[in-house]
């Protein structure tokens, strides 16, 4: 019987997630609805929303496979030009925005996921730090690439060239990417329900993934290559299928992100954008996607909360950054913390 | 005659990539953490030296010997305050503090210095040295830049395969456990190499705005991101490696700024780090450890 | 005890599975790691359900047979047939689903995994449902988890285990360690389990009943055992032959009484005798 409690404490953890999430969806709404949310923060709903959803898709890379990815923001940027594109060609097709806005993140997702699959096969077959080094060099070159991308959208359909504008575009048609300008003219089509509902199939996909044979390997794979090689798991296998998923869903975060502004560069997904979401999923916890939820939010809101520090605003961010590190990972200053709560035995040092 | 100008220009910027390379690459075999602030160190080094000499009208020697021993104490500032109580923390932990370090010192020196660029002035007489007859004009800072990595290069060898610390600092990156039981100073051998990487990042920050006479504070980042991956390139834990993984890297952005594109030539940069890293999965001269089961 | 009988490739398998193909057939398997032979010239013939033992002393390379038999590394000479078929070009996944499962003398769980998840990723061979099948919890993924839970549990009653199921991988005591290992390799329908040192740091009535499990395990599943082993008590006990390996090289193989008045093993363990 013991196990039927020990089985359900994973999916009871699962549930309140959802539970958490839904919450906040419903009492944003209300305080939405009664005009009391300020204006600054209602804006930062969907980012929220995207952010979450790239904290979550990182820890499955980073928490749940074991592998440090430093180019997280790359596949965002690659579901927002790609996404945002399929939303413009296909707006005159589809009225209802949130069908357009869906269909867009599908589209973004699968873009991203073909990086993913295409980055991953070379990637993969690193080790550690090496394996981080080329995903930022992933993120730079994608970025560099949309930096020199013109594409543009006229009757007889989509044009692409690099470097310079030789769209040669028909009359009526228009420019959707062009190079460092980025996007512009985006539709903001991008609303708060779509996007916590876009959280929620994202945490439903890595739930289930993660209870099944394949999350086991994965899991497997992360806790120990050699014997997971040596009970039959195609390691290979399993890391582009953790590595691919991540980056569909860092794609249709990528949409919704892009969706919610009118003009998009491709540097705001630069290196530091990643270095931003992998700061979520470590304080969150590895392998925690509540925490990653929790901390993306309160990473995304804390530095306009410190807004009356203005200037010093940022300097306070890094060092708060700096303590909290400090604070959770000193063993002196751990224990200390623990002594202060009696009766909560000293939890052994896990290796992460 | 313009392939060599180009050839050496690259030396010239591949120099100052190596000579960040190996802070990144010392403190790596050591403590086995990617060090993301050393590239705001070098930010920190280049201010000093411009306040040195600009505002103060120091000379220039005194500048950059100046920018060096702040950039060190700062180094072991910093290893001290942030990394050593993590010393036994997970390694995920401490590249995040890293970077948390890199933030507080770019926005430090926004609300010291402000956004607004300082025209870093020459260390060395603006000129050039003519060959051939003026067809080949080389500047001075060019000459001592790799002059000053070629330098540096010969005095680490020498430290770390003939002098006691540098021992103790190789032994130390194989294996802390066993050097502490040798009587090594772990503790203070980590403090040493990021005071060396430190003041090494003060000479390349130096030389870097000397070459590329702009500073903001986020002049660092892309030059510390470059030089980090010219470790990786070479074989980071491996101080030839990031001397070759630097000068090559240089060579190769000169060169596809010249004859392939200027907007692509970052995108171009990666991807040859990239493709040599499949082929040879430890960097050039790295070593690939094979897991004992 | 079974008798043994010389069979043409010069080996010894118990006599009940002298009629049929050997399970194992290792030809002149060797590798050398630069210029240091560590293992060379090994021959070896395992019967369908024999316990056989690889022994010799520390560094004689007998992981390192495990390794070459696992394709952890490429042997550098010689042929490895596996139940007929040459395992040549295989990697340490093809090798398991071909038939070959193990455990490691430094043991290697899955430790942040649960005990039951660990002998789960074990049936990875079986379970057919796919990456969508998992995500859209179909009912081929309901119907392939209950096979999988109801198998875990079965597997670990085999050590008395079924409680431990929930607990992580990495919290249980040493002992239970060795033998999750030992649960986990079975998960994969191995034809032939290599067992690395299965009682080490065991204590004597723990080893006991490992002894009897590792019996229970042959009859059980009727597979063939290969298992390195310093406890002497352990291995003349349950091992039906023996393998005696010094410095990469078979310096003896037999029953093991043979084995045990073997000079050169006795050497090999003691040193010489030297001359009065």
């Amino acid at each position: 019987m013991k196990n039927r409690i020990r089985w359900n404490k994973t999916t009871r953890n699962n549930y309140i997630t959802y539970a958490v999430v839904l919450l906040a969806f419903v009492v944003m709404q209300i305080l939405s609805s009664g005009g009391i949310l300020s204006s600054t923060l209602k804006g930062m709903l969907v980012p929220i929303c995207a952010y979450v959803v790239m904290a979550i898709s990182l820890n499955l890379t980073v928490g749940v496979l074991g592998e440090l990815s430093l180019g997280h923001a790359g596949f965002m940027s690659v579901g927002a030009f790609t996404g945002v594109t399929a939303v413009i060609a296909l707006r005159p097709y589809v009225s209802s925005a949130p069908v357009l806005l869906i269909v867009g993140m599908v589209v973004g997702a699968f873009f991203a996921a073909v990086i993913g699959f295409l980055i991953g096969i070379p990637v993969l077959r690193l080790k550690g730090d090496y394996l981080a080094i080329v995903t930022l060099a992933f993120g730079e070159i994608i970025k560099g690439i949309f930096n020199n991308l013109y594409v543009g959208l006229d009757k007889t359909g989509l044009h692409v060239s690099l470097l310079s504008d030789k769209t040669d575009l028909a009359e009526g048609g228009k420019l959707v990417i062009s190079g460092p300008m980025g996007l512009g003219s985006i539709p903001k089509v991008a609303t708060f329900p779509v996007g916590v509902l876009l959280v929620i199939v994202a945490l439903i996909i890595i739930f289930h993934l993660v209870n099944s044979r394949s999350g086991r390997a994965i899991m497997a794979v992360r806790d120990n290559r050699i014997a997971a090689e040596s009970i039959g798991v195609n390691v290979t296998k399993y890391k582009l299928m953790a590595f691919t998923v991540s980056a569909a869903l860092a794609g249709a975060a990528g949409t919704l992100f892009a969706t919610n502004y009118t003009t998009l560069v491709a540097n705001k997904f630069d290196f530091n954008a990643s270095i931003l979401i992998l700061v979520f999923v470590v304080l969150g916890g590895l392998g925690n996607m509540l925490g990653s939820i929790l901390a993306a939010t309160a990473l995304t809101i804390l530095p306009e909360a410190l807004r009356e520090f203005s200037d010093y605003r940022m300097l306070v961010y890094a060092i708060v950054l700096i303590l909290v590190m400090l604070a959770t990972n000193n063993d002196t200053f751990k224990s200390f913390l623990s002594r202060l709560k009696p009766g909560r035995k000293q939890k052994k040092k896990e290796v992460g | 005659m313009t392939f060599l100008t180009f050839l050496i220009s690259g030396i010239s910027l591949g120099s100052i990539y190596a000579i960040i390379a190996l802070g990144y690459t010392m403190v790596y075999g050591i403590a086995k953490m990617l060090n993301f602030a050393h590239g705001d160190v070098i930010m920190v080094g280049a201010y000093i030296c411009f306040y040195a000499t600009s505002r103060f009208n120091l000379p220039a020697v005194v500048g950059v010997l100046l920018a060096v021993v702040v950039c060190t104490i700062l180094g072991i500032i910093i290893e001290r305050l942030a990394y050593k109580p993590l010393r036994a923390a997970p390694l995920l932990a401490v590249l995040i503090t890293a970077i948390g370090v890199s933030y507080f010192l770019q926005n430090a020196a926004l609300l010291l210095w402000s956004s607004s660029p300082k025209v870093f002035p020459p260390v060395i007489s603006n000129g050039n040295l003519s060959l051939f007859g003026g067809q080949l004009n080389i500047p001075y800072i060019t000459l001592v830049t790799i002059l000053a990595c070629i330098v540096i290069m010969i005095v680490l060898v020498w430290f770390t395969s003939k002098t006691k610390m540098g021992k103790a600092m190789r032994a130390c990156s194989e294996d802390k456990g066993a050097a502490q039981l040798m009587g090594i100073n772990v503790n203070g051998t980590i403090s040493l190499t990021f005071a060396i990487g430190s003041g090494l990042a003060a000479i390349a920050g130096v030389l870097l705005c000397s070459a590329y006479p702009t500073l903001v504070p986020t002049t660092g980042a892309m030059p510390g991101i470059k030089a980090f991956t010219a470790a990786v390139f070479g074989g980071i834990g491996s101080i030839p490696g990031a001397m070759i993984g630097g000068i090559l890297l240089g060579i190769i952005e000169i060169f596809t700024k010249a004859y392939i594109s200027t907007q692509l030539s970052d995108p171009i940069v990666f991807a040859v780090l990239i493709l040599v890293l499949i082929v040879r999965p430890a960097g050039l001269l790295g070593k690939q450890i094979r897991e004992k089961v | 005890m079974a008798k043994l009988v010389s069979i043409p490739s010069n080996s010894l398998i118990p006599e009940r599975d002298i009629d049929k193909s050997p399970i194992l057939e290792c030809v002149n398997l060797g590798i050398q790691f630069g210029g240091l032979k560590a293992v060379d010239d090994f021959n070896l013939t395992i019967g369908r359900t024999e316990i056989a033992g690889l022994i010799g002393p520390n560094g004689a390379g007998k992981t390192t047979v495990f390794n070459l038999l696992t394709k952890v590394y490429q042997p550098t000479s010689g042929t490895i047939l596996l139940d007929g078929k040459d395992t040549h070009g295989m990697n340490t996944m093809q090798v398991n689903k071909a038939g070959i499962a193990r455990t490691f003398q430094n043991i290697r769980l899955f430790d942040a995994m649960s005990v039951e998840d660990n002998v789960k990723t074990g049936m990875e061979n079986e379970m057919t449902y796919g990456m969508w099948h998992g995500i859209f919890r179909t009912p081929k993924y309901w119907r392939q988890e209950k096979v999988a839970h109801e198998r875990a549990m079965e597997l670990l009653s085999i050590f008395n285990m079924e409680d431990m199921a929930d607990m992580k991988a990495g919290s249980l005591p040493y002992g239970a360690q060795r033998r999750l290992e030992i649960v986990r390799a079975l998960a994969t329908n191995p034809a032939l389990l290599l067992l690395d040192e299965p009682a080490a740091g065991m204590n004597p009535s723990e080893t006991a009943e490992l002894m009897e499990n590792i019996r229970k395990i042959r009859d059980t599943f009727q597979i063939a055992i290969l298992l390195i082993e310093h406890d002497m008590n352990l291995v003349m006990n349950i091992c039906e032959g023996l393998c005696v390996l010094n410095f990469g090289r078979v310096i003896a193989k037999g029953t093991p009484e043979d084995v045990q008045a073997n000079p050169a093993v006795i050497e090999a363990y003691l040193g010489k005798k030297k001359e009065a």
